[in-house]
């Protein structure tokens, strides 16, 4: 049984791709550090990207909403291509959502702050229409009792939630994760992963950096495996974690599954 | 459904060439962007040209000595012609022995020459990691005592040196070395009786700090030289010397206080409880466990704060005491050399920079390592 | 759980422990050792106390505050309220807290601006930029103060006299005896003008707000600009325009041996102003720095990431949180250049100390002197460090 039955497939085959990596090169200094990237995204897939450390996951995914500069190829996002432009770098912005592995909530501003922050100056929000957007998105992580409270106050697991919720608070139409439960605590990963997995039964498209194979068994309609800048092997879920083709991803699935 | 790529992997290629290599250093850091080449280029043309015309003032229209007249004494007017146009070093050909050791008798100049190079390698020592250790106040001690002994002589075949006669760079670091000597100590006890439960023991330290922090330097040394002969009994009387250096005891002992007492609070709870835990009394804990890391801690504060001494003891020529700065000032009261001002500043600018920036990349290159230690 | 019932933690107080006397009773060591030190620190200050009294005695030196009604007969070269050397000594030692003050402020706010352009430039990602504004830093840092003021006023009193003056443009003339700045005649209408212009500032806080306000309201932010333009600039110039435009310029021109008219900043302050600003704008430059950096990239990824424009996201995310790191160091740097302005008495501007110190060389009475020199700076440091510490209470980041 395809474990990607578990969850329905909404990936709309016949639009344009929701992201398209065509030959994308990027160096740090003279480290090649992604070589030929060629992916496309579909709108509605959820697609998990694992590696090895250094593999040039979070590079990748940094590159689609231009946190990082990619040096050659094409990267286009809901249409727009990636470039210098500002007011076209805007737009991707507004319609792609990241979720950090630190976090990174404003701590001088309220829970409820940190949601409606970008609503009201980007999307130029009325304040009382920010707050119940923020205070449904709050609601659907379980979380609107602590609105009124600061980052500081809250536990790793509540923080990434809240980044979560405010990150959908902008209703993007991808969603990006950038390893979200590498720096929480072991009992806290699952209400992360959980709220995750609820996002994914909504439809959103979703690409995770994650380590965690539980979560991309369940929820991936895709894997992508890299090793040192370059794409080795994607497929489904199962059919990639139980018959590895290359000795890479081999290897790699021993490690990984050695911890447990 | 499995896709796989070549089970060759793609080689890595070259980087474009213009953002690898100095070239590309070159780019990113100097041309980046149209507004960032104008800067570099608008900045290089002025630097260049102010340092020709520095070096030409400096180095090449300079005049390095001057003859002397008829009467034995220097002429100065050919450097009074070059003004503007050249740097008269002359002045300090002539003054230099002035300017570093004071009135302090010619021949004995090797005495205050040994007592600056005994500080140097005073500093030298304690700046050494593997002499952090309680013995090395013995070696302070030992050294300054010498320091001492030199500077006055009467002993040892040296002639008997009044203090009114010494002057120049040995006075600054006199007045900065023992003044840290001193007010360390001080330090510690200020701090830790600024954490103490004991009310009245708290209550005084802090009087005493934040007195001291909100009055300038200069009023306490008007104080010492002016106040303090009526706080002593008739009869009694430390010289003027004495008095700033006790000023500047008491002012440096509330500035270390507040350092160290960073460090004793950034040291984490868990080593006072562990050393109470042991059974050690209040002073074994704070001598074995606290002290030790809490002062390791706050190293790099602690430099710059001395950094800050050295340059404030040049305040003791408005009380009128001979420092360097005050040797180099008196330099050029004489007529004939009047109006040399910037060469005699320039130049003794250039010791203190040379102590306070070797002071201060010491400190920045500790503070780097200790970030490194601690980031494991 | 029940919350209608009292938690039962809430109810009972601890017993009292009574005093045991021994030396094994934590408590009772404590009052030894506080009697202790306070006892010898008392003692040392009774004796010190009672031989100053009695050198005063011996000495005929007076005591008490009488003197402050003398005529100072003391000349004083700049002040800002009307004096002249029959006044009495208070009025000279108000002159010279009010000179402290001219420069302190002045020097504040110039190192700041000065201190905060050099603190970002030196973030630049520019090679050339950032190393020369830090070798500029490490220079002024590792230098005297002192030193640093005897060489501007050196530099200054070697420019040609006024006949030669340097003349940049009309107007403008910089000789050894300081710099003359083209003025106008102040009358009535200029002072209105000032008047509104300042109620023109209150007015464009309170806009500013009522605008957030309606954006919060409407979410369409509105441009602040033209209103504060038209509150702070038209209005002003409109008033004094309506009042008849008076506009004599009063220009410096050489009469004899100096200038006569314009505005005139003497070599002393101008010496003083200039080493104490450069000087503190190092310090206040890695201030701002260590401010900037102490906002962890992060920050701004996740503000950039949710489609905030890079004004917005200094303003909103970044700037409020430095602010945090750089005003407790930077009011300090406020108190530093107060304390510092002291050091003109080296360079003949005269400052309180300046002035007290002359009173108590004239009068005798040093102590009343060197107390009023304390008195003076002890007020205007612990106002500041009280501020501080308000504000630092108020804008904390606030943690489990």
């Amino acid at each position: 049984m395809s474990a990607a039955e578990t969850l329905h497939s909404s990936v709309q085959t016949n639009a344009p791709p929701a992201i398209s990596l065509a030959g994308v090169n990027k160096w740090f200094g003279a480290l090649h550090v992604l070589r030929d990237i060629n992916l496309d995204i579909a709108l509605g897939e959820r697609v998990v990207v694992c590696g090895p450390s250094g593999s040039g996951k979070s590079t990748m995914i940094r590159c689609i909403n231009r946190l990082e500069e990619h040096q050659q190829g094409k990267i286009i996002v809901d249409g727009i291509e990636l470039s210098d432009d500002l007011k076209s770098l805007d737009a991707i912005r507004r319609e792609v959502g990241m979720v950090f592995q630190s976090f990174n909530l404003f701590p001088h501003l309220t829970i409820l702050e940190n949601c409606t922050l970008a609503p009201i100056w980007v999307r130029k929000m009325p304040k009382k229409e920010a707050e119940a957007l923020a205070m449904e998105y709050l609601e659907r992580v379980r979380i609107p009792e602590q609105a009124a409270k600061y980052p500081g106050q809250l536990s790793g697991g509540q923080q990434q939630r809240v980044a979560i919720a405010r990150a959908l608070c902008m209703k993007p139409k991808i969603m990006l994760f950038d390893e979200p439960t590498s720096a929480l605590d072991p009992e806290m990963i699952k209400e992360v992963l959980d709220t995750m997995v609820m996002l994914a039964e909504t439809g959103m498209t979703m690409i995770c950096v994650t380590h965690e194979m539980g979560f991309a068994r369940q929820v991936a309609d895709r894997v992508v495996f890299m090793d040192r800048g370059e794409i080795v092997e994607t497929g489904e879920p199962t059919t990639l974690f139980e018959n590895p083709q290359t000795e890479r991803l081999q290897l790699f699935l021993s490690q990984i599954l050695r911890g447990h | 459904m499995s896709i796989t790529t070549d089970s060759l992997p793609v080689a890595p290629r070259l980087a474009p060439a213009l953002s690898v290599g100095w070239l590309g250093w070159v780019r990113a850091n100097l041309f980046s962007s149209w507004l960032n080449s104008l800067v570099t280029i608008a900045l290089a043309y002025f630097i260049v040209k102010y340092a020709i015309g520095f070096v030409d003032w400096a180095f090449v229209n300079a005049i390095w000595s001057v003859p002397n007249d008829a009467a034995g004494r220097p002429d100065t007017s050919s450097c009074r012609d070059n003004k503007g146009l050249g740097a008269c070093w002359a002045v300090i050909n002539e003054k230099h022995r002035f300017m570093l050791f004071g009135t302090y008798p010619y021949e004995q100049h090797w005495r205050p020459a040994v007592v600056c190079v005994l500080f140097v390698g005073l500093f030298i020592i304690s700046a050494m990691r593997r002499f952090w250790r309680w013995e090395l106040a013995l070696i302070w001690a030992a050294v300054l005592t010498v320091i001492a002994v030199l500077m006055w002589g009467g002993v040892l075949g040296m002639p008997y040196v009044p203090q009114e006669r010494w002057g120049g760079l040995p006075i600054t670091l006199i007045l900065a070395t023992f003044g840290l000597a001193f007010a360390f100590p001080l330090a510690i006890l200020v701090a830790l009786g600024r954490r103490s439960k004991l009310p009245a023991i708290k209550a005084l330290c802090v009087l005493y700090v934040e007195l001291i922090r909100g009055v300038p330097l200069i009023s306490l040394l008007f104080m010492a030289s002016v106040m303090f002969p009526l706080f002593l009994p008739e009869g009694m009387n430390i010289d003027k010397l004495l008095r700033a250096q006790i000023a500047i005891i008491l002012f440096a002992g509330a500035y270390l206080a507040e350092v160290v007492r960073g460090g004793l609070q950034a040291l984490s709870k868990g080593q006072y409880e562990a050393a109470e835990a042991l059974g050690l009394s209040y002073w074994q804990k704070t001598g074995f466990i606290i002290l030790p890391q809490a002062l390791r801690l706050v190293i790099p504060p602690l430099v710059n704060t001395f950094i800050g001494f050295f340059k404030d003891t040049s305040l003791v020529l408005i009380i009128g005491i001979f420092d360097l700065l005050t040797a180099g000032k008196t330099a050029i009261i004489e007529p004939m050399w009047q109006g040399f001002a910037v060469e005699v500043y320039v130049t003794i600018g250039l010791i203190y920079f040379v102590f306070c920036f070797a002071m201060s990349q010491y400190s920045a290159k500790l503070e780097s390592e200790l970030n490194h230690g601690r980031r494991r | 759980m029940s919350d209608t019932a009292i938690d039962p933690r809430y109810g009972t107080k601890p017993p009292k422990r009574p005093l045991r006397l021994s030396w094994g009773d934590e408590r009772v060591r404590g009052i030894v050792y506080q009697i202790l030190v306070v006892g010898i620190v008392g003692s040392i200050a009774y004796w010190l106390f009672s031989n100053t009294m009695h050198n005063l005695e011996v000495r005929r030196i007076a005591t008490g505050w009488g003197f402050l009604e003398r005529e100072a007969g003391l000349p004083i070269a700049e002040f800002l309220i009307p004096y002249d050397p029959t006044d009495t000594y208070l009025r000279a030692l108000q002159v010279g807290v009010l000179n402290t003050l001219k420069v302190a402020v002045i020097g504040i706010v110039l190192a700041t601006i000065l201190g905060t352009i050099l603190g970002v430039l030196k973030l630049s990602k520019n090679w050339l930029v950032s190393r020369v504004v830090g070798a500029y830093i490490e220079i002024v840092r590792d230098l005297p103060l002192l030193l640093q003021l005897l060489f501007w006023y050196a530099l200054l009193q070697g420019l040609p006299g006024p006949r030669q003056a340097i003349h940049p443009a009309t107007g403008v003339f910089l000789s050894n005896r300081g710099l003359k700045l083209p003025f106008f005649e102040w009358e009535g209408p200029h002072s209105w003008a000032l008047l509104l212009v300042v109620i023109g500032a209150i007015a464009t806080f309170f806009y500013r707000r009522a605008a957030r306000a309606k954006q919060m309201a409407d979410g369409q932010p509105r441009a602040i600009w033209p209103a504060a333009t038209v509150m702070m600039l038209v209005v002003p110039l409109g008033a004094w325009y309506g009042m008849g435009a008076p506009f004599t310029p009063d220009i410096p021109a050489l009469r004899g041996f100096n200038f006569q008219g314009g505005l005139t900043v003497s070599p002393e302050f101008f010496a003083l102003l200039l080493g104490l600003t450069l000087y503190t704008a190092g310090f206040i430059a890695e201030i701002v720095r260590a401010g900037i950096l102490s906002v962890s990239q992060g920050q701004w990824e996740a503000a950039e990431a949710l489609g905030l424009p890079r004004g917005r996201v200094m303003n909103l995310v970044v700037l409020p949180q430095a602010l945090r790191v750089i005003i407790p160091p930077m009011t300090s740097q406020f108190l530093n250049i107060t304390k510092n302005s002291s050091l003109a008495v080296a360079i003949g501007y005269q400052d309180i100390v300046s002035i007290a110190n002359t009173t108590l060389n004239q009068t005798g009475q040093a102590i009343e002197g060197i107390a009023i020199i304390m008195v003076v700076y002890l007020t205007i440091s612990l106002s500041i460090s009280l501020f501080m510490n308000w504000y630092n209470s108020k804008i904390a980041l606030v943690e489990r």
